[in-house]
């Protein structure tokens, strides 16, 4: 049973309630077929997306599971807010706090941000990205594809591959798919590898983690390849001579795909930077899921609210 | 919390042939209507799927089937401590203008019933909704009653009325329980 206050990442999940968040999802998806696509469930409750970052399919995707579930959902976006006049994050949250807010939805560019605000607020905290630390409705909502098609969430190859420095989403995703005993392999250009990558988890877990600069020994039989987005805006020098170069040695072509299990899968997180780090061909091709992982987040993210939102914690 | 028993109500034989009346006496009710039997989880799941059988043997035709999940309905959500697991809502898409026979084990509050009409409502408008329980107990606490009761008894509130049946228990029957002080 989810105890949790907040949900700030995945290292801090068990696997019962990394399981608990999935089998809820699976009842939610029911909802987005419907006719009308609302149930009562978290009416008079205000849920709060405070996005300090760019994005799409976050931010939409927390608001309409927020919709379907009949909450009222405020959307702020820094450059719009009080924080362009000087605000500070902690006095931001308060703020909302203050105004009854039942969830904040934090992206924020700092790591850490939101575990601060959790300490600080009545509301529940949802970490929607917080720099390169977690990113964990991400790794639930792959989580949720990859049991759909595999049936399973043990004993399978995932690649990543790409920009693993700047990646939350390969940090929450290594952890939930090593928690399984999935064997996950890091890939990327040498620039773009964090040093410590092998260290992302515990001792524990560290049999299921592999780290390479081929990306023919990531893919080679390879179950589910997860592909990451080149992220140029927190460049701020050169990791690699030119894109074309970056495509020739890391982007994602159908001969690549060729290595591994016939039935792989291809997933991104989105956006996609077509031509960088995946081939158009295979971004459309039939073994992509990219679209799947939209609809599933917001079963997942539907899941989420709903389990964080039950009145544990309260009086009576 | 361990409940006492304080008797039985209903062995296996008797489980099987009150679901075998209900049947039949939704079949007489309904005759040349389109039921749709809905299920409510989670005994009104296993309850729904052999009143199907029963009524496909009668009438060499299976009823359409489909079950529900009240939880996201519930009016005391802001009060239980744990979110309650949700389960799968599975309703023919077919269902406008069908009458629908909810079906449920234990009729008490009518609080369960609030929420499946609302819950159906959602589907679209359906010609009727008709309600089959095995036991009504009392106690209501909203203007719901039955249209088809397998056995009507007096219950006291600290009571608890528990149906077993084979698919989810491993067993029919049905006991009455009591809360200890």
């Amino acid at each position: 049973m989810l105890t949790h206050k907040d949900l700030l990442g995945i290292a801090t999940l068990s696997r019962e309630e990394i399981v608990e968040i999935l089998d809820t999802a699976d009842s939610f998806q029911e909802v987005s077929s419907r006719p009308i696509k609302k149930v009562p469930t978290l009416r008079g409750k205000t849920v709060i997306n405070l996005f300090f970052e760019a994005s799409t399919r976050t931010r939409t995707s927390f608001e309409i599971a927020g919709k379907r579930l009949s909450a009222d959902v405020v959307n702020i976006s820094a450059s719009t807010s009080s924080v362009s006049k000087g605000e500070t994050l902690i006095d931001t949250a308060r703020t909302l706090d203050a105004m009854a807010a039942d969830c904040v939805v934090v992206r924020h560019a700092s790591s850490g941000a939101p575990k601060t605000l959790a300490g600080l607020t009545k509301a529940s905290i949802v970490n929607g990205g917080d720099g390169a630390h977690e990113h964990p409705t991400q790794a639930l909502l792959d989580a949720f594809t990859i049991r759909q098609r595999k049936k399973r969430l043990n004993d399978l190859k995932v690649a990543i591959i790409g920009d693993i420095a700047h990646s939350r989403v390969a940090r929450s995703n290594v952890h939930l798919l090593t928690k399984f005993g999935s064997h996950v392999w890091l890939c990327s250009a040498p620039t773009l590898m964090p040093v410590e990558a092998k260290n992302l988890v515990g001792p524990e877990n560290s049999q299921y983690l592999h780290v390479t600069h081929s990306m023919d020994e990531a893919i080679k039989d390879a179950d589910v390849i997860m592909m990451l987005r080149v992220q140029f805006e927190r460049m701020s020098e050169s990791f690699f001579p030119s894109v074309r170069e970056y495509f020739r040695y890391w982007g994602l072509t159908r001969q690549r795909v060729e290595k591994a299990k016939p039935d792989v899968i291809i997933m991104h997180p989105g956006p996609i930077n077509r031509g960088v780090e995946i081939a158009t061909d295979v971004a459309d091709g039939p073994y992509s899921v990219i679209l799947d992982q939209v609809t599933a987040g917001v079963a997942v993210r539907m899941s989420v609210l709903y389990l964080l939102l039950g009145s544990h914690g309260s009086t009576d | 919390m361990t409940l006492k028993l304080s008797y039985q109500l209903m062995k296996s034989t008797e489980v099987q042939s009150t679901l075998e009346r209900l049947a039949g006496e939704i079949l007489k009710a309904n005759a040349d209507r389109q039921v749709v039997l809905v299920g409510i989880h989670r005994r009104g799941v296993p309850m729904a799927q052999r009143m199907a059988s029963t009524i496909a043997a009668m009438t060499q035709t299976e009823p359409q089937l489909g079950v529900l999940d009240i939880n996201l309905y519930r009016d005391d959500l802001t009060r239980v401590a744990f979110q309650p697991v949700v389960r799968r809502t599975d309703v023919p898409p077919t269902i406008d203008d069908h009458d629908v026979i909810l079906i449920d084990d234990v009729l008490y509050t009518g609080r369960t019933i609030r929420a499946a009409l609302d819950a159906l409502c959602d589907f679209g408008r359906m010609r009727s909704i008709q309600l089959a329980v095995m036991i009504d107990r009392g106690h209501r606490e909203l203007p719901i009653e039955a249209n088809f009761i397998g056995k009507k008894i007096a219950t006291k509130s600290n009571e608890v009325v528990e149906v077993k049946l084979r698919e989810i228990d491993g067993e029919d029957a049905i006991y009455v329980m009591e809360k200890p002080d």
